[in-house]
């Protein structure tokens, strides 16, 4: 009993980390999986949400302030697609990921802009601030929290892209866009709602990890938006259960390691983990290998 | 029923398509031949919706559909089965049959048994990935998936393309079939013998341009014909 004490408090925050590492990898693995895009503006989109729950919370009652700040993030991510990636749709893959590079570094600097740099404090959300006694060990609700959303949010998007319409022409257009058009489907429609499911499930990954981590600065989404990159990349990018498992056993590994005294290592780990699965399945857990898409 | 009035497509620079003058009348099969890069594909993309002509019209009865988004060319009832198949691979044939009828709001089972009665060897693999079917599944799943969008025009890109003669003979008694049930077809082909055997109109497309058109018939027994493309040497 002892021990199991001592371990459920890192297993739980373990699992709470991949479970916010899953909802930004997702996003990740979405875009990838249609557009072959590794979305390096997905990260700072994340922080905008923190920024955004920061400054609503000071006008409206938390209500509002939540579906307000998803609203945004959603509205955020369509538009970065709409004007930034849409127009070079045939153009070389390499201009789009450059389009990428340029759309983080803006957020950020406008997240400087507008914050002046300083970091702020996260707004408590009642209800998931708090703390709770399990199995004898407290901890935050949002620890507890974390998993049992993500989860739901999971199973929601599988039932999404494999019952429903949207969904068919998801899988359909991430296979091959000229087909796809054929059969009738609005490819820009279709990746449009990618990246809304993509920064939707971001804006509720920012809440639950600002919620933990409580400060919100300009940068500090690079972190989790990197690790839950690996995840995506660990799990096989372009899957949904590839960035899924990849971002639960980082989350997990990660805090065994701070347990065990090298918090320095922890962040190491993951971008080891990274070169490691690079070296010797670059597809990852899940991956297949993706043809070219032309 | 289709109409084309002097389509030129280019590609950069390098004209593929210039100036056909084409039709394919209601109910009928009309053939289009020719050596590889003619242009053949590029006229039925076109037609598509996929590759916009730099010049000319293309009217569907009273309608100019010309360089309409593939999506209205589908609601208008044109299909295209695409060269080389391109099934989804890692969808079921029943999603795969799915997606052709994307654009419908109506209930598609009766269209399903349809495709299940032309293709019951589809009917049996319906849960299976489309990548695991053979090359002639693949093929009748292709055509499935076109017939889906219940069209009154389907454009065939090269069905018998990799496929033994017994699997082509199929497809072809299947291209009749379904022009008898009154889907008007556009069809391209390598195999020409064939092709034009079951063609009412048949058009030779030669670097981009028409050269000749005819009956079928009238193509089969010509002594020019013959010789570039149904690989019967005159003596
Ligand atoms: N996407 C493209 N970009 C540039 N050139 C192209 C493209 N597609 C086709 N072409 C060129 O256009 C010409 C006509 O090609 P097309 O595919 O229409 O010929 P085809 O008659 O269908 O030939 P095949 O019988 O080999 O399928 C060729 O010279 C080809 O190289
Ligand atoms: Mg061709």
């Amino acid at each position: 009993m002892e021990l199991f004490q001592k371990i459920l408090p890192t297993l739980l925050s373990g699992i709470s980390a991949g479970g916010q590492y899953a909802l930004i990898a997702l996003g990740y693995t979405m875009v990838y999986g249609i557009l072959r895009l590794i979305n390096f503006a997905h990260g700072d989109i994340f922080t905008v949400a923190g920024f955004v729950m920061f400054y609503a919370i000071t006008a409206m009652p938390l209500y509002l302030a939540i579906p307000f700040t998803i609203l945004v993030t959603v509205l955020l991510g369509f538009t970065v697609e709409r004007v930034a990636y849409k127009p070079l749709r045939s153009a070389p893959r390499m201009s789009v990921m450059i389009s990428a590079i340029g759309v983080s570094y803006l957020l950020q600097n406008l997240m400087w802009y507008v914050t002046g740099g300083q970091a702020q404090q996260y707004p408590s959300i009642p209800w998931i601030s708090g703390k709770v006694m399990v199995l004898g060990v407290e901890t935050k609700v949002v620890t507890v929290i974390t998993p049992f959303l993500t989860v739901i949010l999971i199973l929601l998007l599988v039932f999404l892209t494999k019952r429903t319409k949207v969904g068919l022409a998801m899988r359909a257009a991430a296979k091959d866009f000229e087909t796809a058009r054929l059969m009738g489907i609005k490819i820009d429609g279709v990746i449009s709602v990618t990246f809304v499911i993509g920064s939707f499930l971001a804006a509720v990954g920012s809440m639950l990890f600002f919620t933990n981590y409580s400060t919100v600065s300009p940068t500090v989404g690079m972190m989790p938006g990197l690790k839950a990159f690996v995840a995506a990349v660990f799990g096989g990018i372009g899957s949904i259960p590839g960035a899924v498992v990849g971002a639960f056993i980082i989350g997990i590994c990660e805090n065994i390691i701070r347990s065990l005294g090298w918090s320095t290592f922890s962040d190491a780990f993951t971008f080891a983990l990274l070169i490691v699965v690079l070296c010797v399945k670059p597809t990852g857990l899940f991956g297949e290998k993706l043809e070219e898409k032309v | 029923m289709l109409k084309i009035d002097e389509l030129r497509v280019s590609y950069g620079g390098i004209e593929a398509v210039k100036g056909i003058t084409m039709e394919v009348p209601e109910g009928k099969i009309v053939t289009l031949i020719g050596a590889n890069g003619a242009g053949k594909s590029t006229t039925l993309r076109t037609i598509a919706g996929l590759v916009k002509p730099a010049h000319g019209r293309i009217h569907l009865q009273a309608e100019d559909i010309t360089a309409l988004n593939p999506d209205r060319i589908v609601s208008k009832g044109i299909t295209l089965v695409p060269e080389g198949r391109r099934v989804f691979p890692d969808l079921t044939v029943l999603e795969n049959l799915k997606v052709g009828a994307y654009l419908r709001n109506d209930s598609i089972e009766d269209d399903l048994k349809w495709v299940y009665e032309l293709f019951p060897r589809l009917k049996e693999r319906s849960w299976q990935p489309a990548g695991t079917l053979s090359g002639g599944e693949q093929q009748m799943l292709a055509v499935g998936r076109a017939l889906m969008s219940r069209p009154k025009i389907m454009m065939m890109d090269e069905p018998s393309l990799g496929l033994a003669p017994i699997v082509v003979q199929g497809i072809f008694d299947i291209i009749r079939e379904i022009n008898r049930q009154g889907v008007t077809i556009l069809l391209i082909e390598q195999n020409a013998n064939m092709a034009l055997k079951i063609a009412d109109l048949a058009y030779v497309m030669e670097t981009g341009k028409i050269t000749r058109s005819g009956t079928g018939q009238e193509l089969l027994n010509d002594e020019s014909i013959k010789e570039a493309y149904l690989g019967k040497k005159r003596k």
